[in-house]
């Protein structure tokens, strides 16, 4: 098998990080461990949820993102926005209005993410028809379909062929301007992204994302728009005339969005601890027959979106009240007017590989040793589960043990116990809890978080 | 390697439990995703027949580097004919079990599908052992 080159947008900056384990305890798929003080990410394991990032009380982690200024290297600057983007301002700010200041920021042409919505719910239909017993797991979030290559790789099959929104709609404007002359080169179509999820897709090298050449934090831009347009609401400006979405389309990233509109069953599962419990009974065949699963990592579908500002049931209400404002309008640029530019290449993914990163090792029999010794281990920790050994469980560092990543003395209760059977000096100790959370880290401190002089 | 999990009759929510136990074993282990699919399959199938039609049971499961074999063995009614259980859509389920989604008939049918080796036994009113087997090596 080819190694994979997998791209992950969350970052982790050691400067910030004071190694609070907060992140650790919370990750779905048990991707953290401290280690000298700083939480480090393992790589194989991350599925970009973004649960890390939203506990972290420091903002110690972080989504790499391209600089706004990469836009300039692009003649033609298209900046491709999620309708959960408009559903952040006040409804009292237009959809026109937040465009036509992007202009202003240096876009040229703004398109919507959810453009070809009504197309792709057309082919999903059809391709739930000719699908007998499975049911289709949406492709809609980038996060979920990592957690299936990483931890359910069995479903796989399950996974719809037809491409989220962004990427056919990307494809669909590429081409577009071309057929209206412009050189592929001198095309740059930014999408602003609400979540880690998607930069990672869009930046790995998936190559139905090639249509896309960059990625904007939406909160960077939220914050940049709003300043903007609060500073000088008053001012005449021109407003762009804009393709209208359907309401489906505008309402298609939020829970329910994908389910609602499909033909068959369709079941919308949230939250990314909710998806894996779902999967879980899935892989059991303990779900009876559905057709359709939409299933999305953050709570309330991308209105939950890590890198979306404020709260999430007010976005969901916003984006709601949009959406029945526009249901008589009907949209001005028709993909059906356009039907002869797209390609199926354009509209199905290629085939999705399976990670599995929860295996022991690669070869059985070294596995089944490995476990074995696990389940010795696991007679002397003390299931407390603490993370002080800088493993998120009693079980973690019992594999971390096997894949010699981590010893036993790494428990601060065995410690005691070595300590006390004389088998660990006192100075050992200190500095295997040194190794693990940092040099100073038990100095007295009245800076630190919650303590006397906090922020002095 | 031998795992042992202990079920109780009568409580679906728990239903599933050593199912989903073995899989994680399974995934670690990293059998083919396929096989892990099956026996799990399977396997839920006989835990839940444990909790719908006797009082309790234990179930032991082996692995080793060729096979993976799993024995429940249940205290409860037993299975008079097996022959006729083991048909599609034979069941004796209550009205009860029904409205729970279960008692199609289709539960030790199905396990057959599963499984590559297959063996129950039972002793009316005393309980049944159903015996599965699974080779990893792809043959
Ligand atoms: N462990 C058991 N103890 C007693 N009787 C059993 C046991 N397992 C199966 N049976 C009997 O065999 C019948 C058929 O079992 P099977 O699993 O095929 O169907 P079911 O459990 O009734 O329905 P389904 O599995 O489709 O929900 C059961 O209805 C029951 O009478
Ligand atoms: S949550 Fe705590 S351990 Fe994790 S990155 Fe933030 S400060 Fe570091
Ligand atoms: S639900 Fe939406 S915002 Fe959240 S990870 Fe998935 S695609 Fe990103
Ligand atoms: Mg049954």
């Amino acid at each position: 098998m080819s190694k994979q080159q997998i791209y992950h947008a969350l970052k982790i900056d050691k400067d910030i990080c004071y190694g609070c384990t907060h992140c650790m305890n919370v990750c779905p798929t048990d991707a953290i461990r401290i280690n000298d003080g700083i939480a480090r990410i393992l790589k194989k394991r991350c599925i970009d949820c973004g649960e890390c990032l939203k506990v972290c009380p420091v903002d110690a982690i972080y989504v790499e993102q391209d600089d706004l200024d990469n836009i300039f290297d692009y003649e033609y600057r298209v900046a491709l926005v999620p309708a959960v983007f408009t559903g952040q301002f006040p409804t009292s700010i237009t959809e026109e209005e937040v465009f036509s200041m992007m202009k202003e920021l240096g876009f040229t042409h703004v398109f919507q993410a959810e453009f070809m919505v009504d197309m792709l719910n057309e082919l999903i239909d059809d391709q739930m028809e000719m699908n007998e017993d499975k049911p289709l797991i949406s492709t809609f979030c980038p996060s979920v379909v990592r957690l299936i290559q990483v931890k359910f790789p069995s479903l796989i099959d399950n996974i719809a062929s037809v491409k989220p929104p962004v990427d056919a709609s990307a494809a669909f404007y590429r081409k577009l301007l071309q057929n209206q002359g412009v050189p592929d080169k001198q095309i740059g179509i930014f999408y602003v992204t609400p979540c880690a999820a998607k930069i990672a897709a869009v930046k790995g090298i998936d190559d139905e994302y090639a249509a896309i050449n960059g990625v904007i934090n939406m909160m960077y831009l939220y914050n940049k728009l709003y300043t903007k347009i609060k500073n000088n609401k008053d001012s005449e400006r021109e407003l762009p005339v804009l393709p209208h979405l359907s309401s489906k389309s505008i309402q298609w990233s939020i829970t329910r969005g994908e389910a609602d509109n499909m033909k068959g069953r369709c079941l919308a599962v949230d939250e990314i601890h909710n998806v894996i419990e779902f999967l879980e009974r899935l892989e059991n065949d303990e779900i009876p027959k559905v057709d359709y699963l939409e299933l999305r990592a953050c709570d309330q579908g991308c209105a939950g979106g890590v890198l979306l500002h404020g709260n999430r049931f007010l976005t969901v209400d916003r984006m709601k009240r949009r959406a029945k404002q526009l249901e008589s309008e009907t949209g001005d640029i028709n993909w059906k007017e356009h039907k002869e530019i797209i390609e199926d290449k354009d509209l199905f993914i290629s085939k999705v590989n399976p990670l599995p990163a929860m295996s022991l090792d690669q070869d059985f029999a070294e596995a089944l040793k490995k476990m074995e010794r696990i389940r010795n281990l696991m007679c002397y920790l003390p299931g407390i589960d603490c993370g002080a050994c800088g493993s998120p469980s009693c079980q973690a560092l019992a594999e971390d043990i096997v894949q010699r990543k981590a010893n036993l003395s790494n428990c601060v209760f065995l410690q005691r116990m070595m300590e006390k059977s004389k088998k660990l000096s006192s100075e050992h100790a200190i500095r295997i809890i040194e190794r693990t959370w940092g040099k100073d880290r038990l100095d007295k401190d009245c800076k630190k978080i919650g303590a006397k002089n906090e922020g002095m | 390697m031998e795992f042992v999990y202990e079920v109780e009759g009568g409580n679906f929510t728990k239903a599933g439990n050593a199912s989903s136990a073995v899989k994680k074993t399974m995934k670690q282990l990293n059998v083919d995703p396929k096989i892990v699919k099956r026996t799990v399959v399977a396997l839920y199938e006989a835990e839940v027949n444990i909790v719908a039609h006797a009082y309790g049971g234990v179930i032991t499961v082996n692995v080793n580097a060729e096979h993976i074999h799993i024995v429940l063995d249940d205290n409860g009614p037993g299975i008079p004919d097996i022959d006729l259980a083991m048909q599609e859509g034979f069941s004796t389920a209550s009205s009860k079990v029904r409205e729970m989604g279960f008692g199609a008939g289709m539960g030790l049918p199905n396990i057959k599908k599963n499984v590559d080796e297959l063996k129950v036994s039972s002793e009316v009113d005393k309980g049944t052992r159903v015996e599965m087997k699974t080779y990893l090596k792809n043959q």
